[in-house]
């Protein structure tokens, strides 16, 4: 490979936003670096984060389905073990064909794929410390970009007294590559990391205690559907103490002794490993950003940007975790390719009003827009349809009819302001919901719309039609 | 004063359900639409809320199995918490008219002083006190209004600095300003409630004084009167629809009304005179609606737009008679409709009344007896009323209005005799029925009943 060092844009990070980023601003003519420190492209999301987690959630529901529900539709199977190295492995397959193909994809986009640290510099230069693994003869190469887009993402905040040692107490990364199952696997934070593993693992052996110091699980979701979460998870035997805080920890004979307080009740719990599973920080140690003045809030941590992703720095950029708003990779995609068209002085930007966002638990819950307690905080006057999943035929001749679909629409407009799910495919039924916000759409038109049945989908249609004719 | 919890009905066949979870504490003070609890049947799952402000107190535990309408709990309104939420209710009604969302307004300053590029506004901003939720040194660097944001708004009218902002790191998105065009037409008034005025642009009502602009929605009988005992119930899904109708019908369309008054005497005697062959040969009584529509139809062939509904920009004539007849049942009032009247004889379409009052007495009229009228007659005279000025039956053009037959005097070739009368009136749209042809087809109407034989001879 030729020795260049002169881009239009160097993007650091590889992750979703990064690599979203760097696609789009290739398409649109910008010649284009992207620096990623790991052997693999695809930051968190395609290692360590969504897709791992997912692979690991679909496999042990077929396990858990294959013991459990088999026999309720006339199959009879015996003796089902499991092999959880072969679980793993085929994991780390799903996870190793997605890296590759984004490295293709980014090669076959003309884009240079950098390997090593970077470091800014000057509002023009990033210098890369590359891996020795690489075997470049040159540690450190000087790079010079008209436009560089910071990617970093977050790495998984700690709790005082909850240190990770990564193999009693850990993050969300070693919880995806436990060697046994865990007797009792202990995890602290009740948001859609802690949730999802704790599913994952349950499904395979595990007694999950889950401990979250708020009064709702499942973080910013929708009050009704975090509830009916916590009650389903329960009945699946998951241990959820919402309200309980975490004391003290001690690690003994591989075994975590866990102090947890509720109102007036402490008691001592024990586990084989423990999850800390509270939120996420940006990731801006060593880049250097401080000395050249780039703007954070003083808060979060995070980086500032205008309506055009531009820090306080005019020629670097900022997308994703680092930035305000929600940690998801989709939110991260979708600045990543509209602060690259910023930059070639299109409008690019992003609907924050319908960002979905998904629980992959089972069964599934997914939301979009304002929350019934965000109408209500904001003083709207709204209404609410809602429809469960037992009134729809497919639902039941798939056996699963928890939960129900819930439209939060405004009263006078009848534009849908939230779409909020819980039930069996949620994750792609709630694209339905955010096409309909963003095409402004409303209840009466969804009602109206002609859904084949039998569908999980006839729900969305009937909790469209309840919102008027209750 | 309390008030009681009980497990709402969930279905026609379910009769109990499982109170799976109390979601809150006995003894916990709960808000109107705090979620209480959760029941479970074999249908649905199901979270029920509180109705009212006040004291929980729980009668059933968790887990046990409750037939519908059983009290799990009460809710003590006391004295004192209902005054302390009337008085917290009534604040910000109050003070919306006047200052529209103060609590909105609170918010935005420093979050204006974010969109605008020039940085020194904001010690000003500083000094004013307000509780900026986050340092000024939070403010991005140049602005963070989007382009379809910013186009939104100015397409709209709408300064950014009302706008309060909900998006990540301060931004205003679309939905803020869609909100606030939402909320804004509230406080204008218009678009919303369209004015009487407005929608009855002729009415000869020169002492009508100016409509009362307190949406009736928002009146809250407990703070009104505090003390006087008041009931409070939801409407029934029929009452809500009718309701919702009837709204429409005023508030869409250019409604006004025309009288007329009609000697009944020739009809009277005719009807006097043929009630028992009538009655013998078709075995159903012989009553003045039949009449009434004959005449309406020969009128509605006349004046072809009150048998038309308009449609966007079109008129649409029917060249068909589809009326419907009002009458009033114990869950309100429905209008079952004679289809292709004009094909009917006398005794046909007093059969079809018949039958229609009968399927109402048994709870058997279906949906598609009340589809399709193109004309409404609504006889109110069966009340006893004496005039009135009747609502159209939306998106149709006209509906005739009948009252009770009155002995009154009135000159008949200079002299003054006694006679029995009926006031009609007809409401019709304006829009596409000109005053002439609703005064004509009321004439006509007068014509035909006074003179029952031009119905005979189609004169």
């Amino acid at each position: 490979m030729k020795s260049k060092n002169t881009y239009d844009v160097v993007v650091i990070g590889s992750g979703p936003g990064g690599y979203s980023a760097a696609l789009r601003a290739a398409q649109l003519g910008f010649d284009t670096a992207v620096v990623e420190k790991d052997e693999t492209l695809g930051g968190v999301c395609l290692n360590v984060g969504c897709i791992p987690s997912k692979a690991l959630l679909d496999s042990s529901e077929r396990y858990h389905h294959a013991r459990h529900q088999m026999a309720e539709h006339g199959i009879e199977i015996n003796d089902v073990r499991l092999d959880l190295g072969a679980m793993m492995s085929r994991k780390n397959k799903v996870v190793a064909e997605l890296t590759k193909n984004l490295w293709q994809l980014l090669e076959r986009s003309k884009i240079d794929i950098i390997r090593g640290t970077a470091r800014v510099e000057a509002p023009d230069r990033v210098l890369v410390t590359r891996n020795e693994k690489t075997g470049a003869k040159n540690r450190e190469l000087g790079l010079a970009a008209r436009y560089i887009l910071l990617a970093t993402g977050s790495l998984p905040n700690s709790l005082p007294g909850l240190d990770f040692d990564d193999k009693n107490i850990i993050t969300s990364t070693q919880a995806l590559e436990f060697d046994t199952v865990p007797d009792r696997l202990g995890i602290v934070g009740a948001g859609y990391v802690g949730l999802e593993l704790g599913s994952v693992w349950q499904r395979l052996g595990s007694q999950v205690t889950v401990i979250e110091m708020l009064p709702q699980a499942a973080g910013s979701a929708d009050g009704q559907v975090a509830r009916t979460l916590t009650r389903l998870l329960k009945n699946q035997g998951m241990d959820i103490r919402l309200k309980t805080t975490v004391t003290q920890a001690v690690v003994k004979d591989s075994q975590i002794a866990v102090s947890v307080k509720a109102k007036d009740k402490a008691e001592t719990l024990f586990f084989d490993r423990l999850l800390v599973s509270v939120g996420r920080r940006p990731r801006l140690d060593g880049l250097g950003l401080d000395a050249l003045g780039v703007e954070k809030d003083p808060d979060s941590g995070r980086i500032i940007v205008d309506a055009a992703y531009r820090t306080s720095v005019s020629s670097i950029y900022a997308i994703g975790d680092i930035i305000p708003g929600p940690m998801l990779a989709h939110k991260a995609s979708a600045e990543g390719a509209a602060a690259a068209e910023c930059m070639a002085g299109l409008p690019g930007e992003v609907n924050y009003d319908t960002l979905p966002s998904v629980i992959y638990t089972s069964p599934e819950a997914a939301g979009a827009g304002m929350t019934q307690e965000d109408a209500k905080k904001r003083k709207i006057p709204f209404l609410t349809g809602t429809y469960p999943f037992s009134g729809t035929g497919r639902a039941r001749c798939f056996g699963e009819t928890d939960g129900f679909v819930k439209l939060i629409v405004h009263e006078k407009s009848d534009r849908i302001l939230g779409v909020h799910i819980i039930g069996p495919r949620a994750s792609d039924m709630i694209a339905e919901g955010v096409l309909a916000m963003e095409s402004g759409i409303t209840a009466g038109g969804i009602a109206r719309m002609v859904h084949s049945h039998p569908t999980f989908s006839e729900a969305m249609q009937e909790a469209a039609a309840t919102v008027r004719n209750k | 004063m309390s008030r009681e919890v009980k497990v709402p009905s969930v279905g026609e066949s379910v009769t109990e359900a499982l109170l799976v979870q109390w979601l809150k504490n006995d003894g916990d003070t709960v808000k109107t639409d705090d979620p209480l609890f959760v029941i479970e049947t074999d249908k649905i799952t199901l979270e029920v809320t509180a109705d009212t402000d006040g004291e929980l107190k729980i009668k059933v535990k968790e887990g046990e199995t409750v037939s519908i309408g059983t009290v799990v709990a009460v809710i003590e309104t006391s004295k004192e918490h209902q005054k302390e939420t009337s008085k917290k209710e009534q604040e910000p009604e109050k003070d919306t008219p006047t200052v529209p969302q103060p609590s909105e307004k609170m918010e935005m300053p420093d979050q204006i002083q974010k969109t605008e590029p020039d940085k020194k506004i904001i010690p000003e901003n500083r000094e004013t006190g307000k509780p900026a939720e986050k340092p000024q040194d939070a403010a991005p660097p140049k602005d963070n209004i989007t382009p379809s944001v910013r186009r939104l708004a100015r397409e709209n009218q709408v300064n950014l600095s009302d706008i309060t902002a909900s998006g990540p790191g301060g931004r205003i998105t679309r939905g803020d300003i869609l909100l606030f065009l939402e909320s804004s037409g509230d406080r204008a008034d218009e678009p919303d409630t369209p004015a009487p005025e407005k929608a009855e642009p002729d009415k000869i009502e020169p002492h009508k004084a100016a409509p009362d602009k307190t949406a009736p929605e928002k009146i809250d009988l407990e703070d009104a009167e505090p003390d006087e005992p008041v009931t409070r119930e939801s409407m029934t899904p029929i009452r809500r629809k009718i309701a919702a109708h009837l709204l429409t019908a005023r508030q869409n369309t250019a409604m006004l009304t025309t009288f007329n008054e009609i000697d009944m005497s020739r009809v009277m005697a005719m009807r006097q005179a043929y009630k028992v062959p009538f009655k013998e040969k078709h075995q159903v009584s012989l009553g003045y609606m039949s009449f009434f529509i004959k005449a309406c139809i020969a009128a509605l062939k006349q004046c072809p737009q009150v048998n038309a509904f308009v449609d966007g920009n079109d008129i649409v004539y029917h060249h068909y008679y589809h009326v419907g007849v009002a009458i009033g049942s114990g869950k309100g009032l429905v209008v079952p409709v004679i289809r292709h009247a004009d094909r009917l004889d006398y005794a046909g379409i007093e059969k079809a009344i018949v039958d229609f009052v009968e399927k109402i007495g048994n709870n058997r009229l279906a949906l598609a007896d009340l589809q399709g009228g193109t004309f409404t007659i609504s006889n109110g005279g069966i009340y006893g009323s004496l005039l009135s000025t009747p609502i159209l039956n939306s998106p149709q053009s006209g509906i005739l209005g009948m009252h009770k037959i009155e002995k009154r005097p009135v000159v008949i070739d200079d002299e003054v005799v006694i006679r029995p009368m009926m006031y009609v009136a007809l409401s019709y749209d304006h829009r596409i029925v000109d005053g002439r042809e609703a005064v004509t087809f009321l004439k006509q109407i007068k014509a035909c009943i006074e003179n029952p034989e031009r119905m005979l001879l189609e004169v």
